[in-house]
């Protein structure tokens, strides 16, 4: 069933992708478009990921599970805190962020390897601007910031093992 | 791509040289009196190749690792120091590095961080602006292509030996493995893992991280420390964030007259360091003997590590 739905996941995530690369031409940094992308990224991703509109949005990567919700707003994996429960070190009410990443990815079979990915620092001027907008537009933090990884992303993604 | 000019530290000689290799925590003084951090590394330093300088671990408020660094450097002694993610920005952290590699620090470890709410100030602002993985390769960068992650210059790069945590004893155990190699993909060439109490579960781990071909490529150094009494084994399993440790360790521990406990906990050290310490791609090990300084040099010696290789 969880199997299923994760699949179902990447499949809307590719729709969405290949829907919007057509009008990708009007997506522009402050424009109306983008404004309405906000809204949208912030009401629909908001309810079903509880979104956190970092502007850089990595969540396919991340077993569809906004990582901006891990306290520490860890991008590359679990911090050692995580207790035994599998609930996180700073809510302990709450499960951690990354062992449901880690769950959800396993069923992922066409994304879930991108968990062994090195992400980049976050920039922190991208926060409630529209992911979407960012991605079409390629403003690319990691160029920004010589963030070389693609080597090592691909070496890293053949270590991906799922039991 | 490591520019070869620089040399090895101490402890990488250690590592490199295939000797088992032994680091110790110095715990950090809330005091500004430079004689305690020296009373506690003097212990210390004759009987281990390098001394952790903690970043405000648990999240209290201690002297701080670059100062404590900066003070064993001036006597001679081999600091490892630790930089955690919680207390500074990127801007904040990159300047400490330079800093540091400037007083002659070499050996650094990158670490997330407990949160701020396990420690003495739980209504300080949390800054994690990098993650572990995030200061790593960024340490690397400044080292390796000597410019900052902005792409500025650095005109005499740091030279660095770059070291993180792992924690194989918290879930996801099966993603444990894989996730340290991210670190070693993002830099890190030396491990210190978390205490390790449950040997079966570390043996596990250790298989898979053979079956990587981690083991090939990064030092892995197990960390241990023994327990002062039951209660204080309660209060680290409950209150210290990531520390595992069964049951049947703490019942041995309460089933110990009171007197004995501080004993029987370094004879369980000792016996948990006996086991690690021949397990395939295990290349020393870190303890941490939180107030307990004195114990090291005991269990490092009744343990038969002595002497350790001379300094150059
Ligand atoms: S336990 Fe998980 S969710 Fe909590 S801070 Fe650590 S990584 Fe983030």
């Amino acid at each position: 069933m969880k199997n299923f739905f994760m699949i179902f996941q990447e499949f809307l995530y590719d729709i969405a992708h290949n829907f919007l690369k057509p009008f990708s031409g009007l997506f522009k940094k402050n424009s109306v478009v983008e404004k309405i992308l906000i809204g949208l990224e912030k009401v629909g991703k908001g309810a079903v990921y509880n979104c956190q509109m970092c502007g850089e949005c990595i969540l396919h990567s991340t077993g569809m599970v906004c990582s901006m919700n891990c306290p520490k707003t860890l991008r590359n994996g679990p911090c050692g805190g995580v207790r035994l429960n599998g609930n996180c070190e700073v809510k302990p009410e709450m499960k951690c962020v990354w062992v449901r990443a880690f769950e959800n990815a396993t069923q992922m079979p066409k994304y879930g390897s991108e968990m062994m990915w090195i992400q980049a620092p976050v920039d922190r001027t991208m926060k409630d601007s529209s992911a979407w907008v960012n991605i079409y537009q390629e403003v690319d933090p990691k160029k920004m910031s010589n963030w070389q990884t693609e080597e090592d992303n691909l070496r890293l993604q053949e270590m991906w093992r799922v039991e | 791509m490591r520019n070869t000019n620089f040399t090895e530290t101490q402890f990488e000689r250690v590592l490199k040289s295939g000797r088992f290799a032994i680091t110790a925590e110095l715990n950090p003084p809330d005091s500004a009196d430079p004689e305690e951090v020296y009373r506690a590394a003097l212990i210390l330093a004759g009987v281990c190749d390098g001394i952790n300088a903690v970043d405000a671990s648990g999240a209290n408020c201690h002297m701080s690792s670059l100062s404590i660094c900066a003070l064993l450097t001036k006597v001679g002694y081999e600091p490892v120091y630790q930089i955690s993610c919680r207390d500074r920005n990127r801007i904040a952290i990159q300047g400490d590095i330079l800093g540091a590699a400037a007083l002659g620090v070499r050996n650094l470890l990158c670490i997330t961080g407990d949160d701020v709410s396990a420690g003495d100030h739980p209504g300080a602002k949390a800054v994690f602006d990098f993650d572990s993985i995030q200061l790593l390769r960024t340490a690397r960068k400044m080292r390796d292509e000597s410019m900052y992650l902005s792409g500025r210059k650095i005109t005499k790069s740091p030279d660095l030996f770059l070291g993180a945590a792992a924690n194989p004893f918290a879930p996801p155990y099966d993603w444990r493995p894989q996730r340290l190699a991210k670190k070693v993909a993002a830099g890190a060439q030396f491990i210190q893992t978390q205490y390790c109490f449950d040997v079966d579960k570390f043996k596990e781990y250790m298989r898979q991280v053979r079956d990587l071909g981690l083991h090939d490529l990064v030092y892995i150094l197990v960390g241990v420390g023994p327990l002062r009494s039951h209660r204080a084994a309660e209060f680290m399993r409950s209150k210290v964030p990531g520390v595992v440790i069964p049951d049947k360790i703490v019942e041995r521990l309460k089933k110990t007259p009171k007197k004995e406990q501080q004993k029987e906990g370094k004879l369980i050290c000792m016996e948990i360091i006996d086991e690690v310490k021949d397990i395939e791609g295990v290349s020393g090990i870190h303890i941490m003997a939180y107030r307990q300084e004195e114990l090291v040099s005991e269990i490092v010696l009744e343990s038969g590590f002595l002497p350790r290789p001379i300094k150059k």
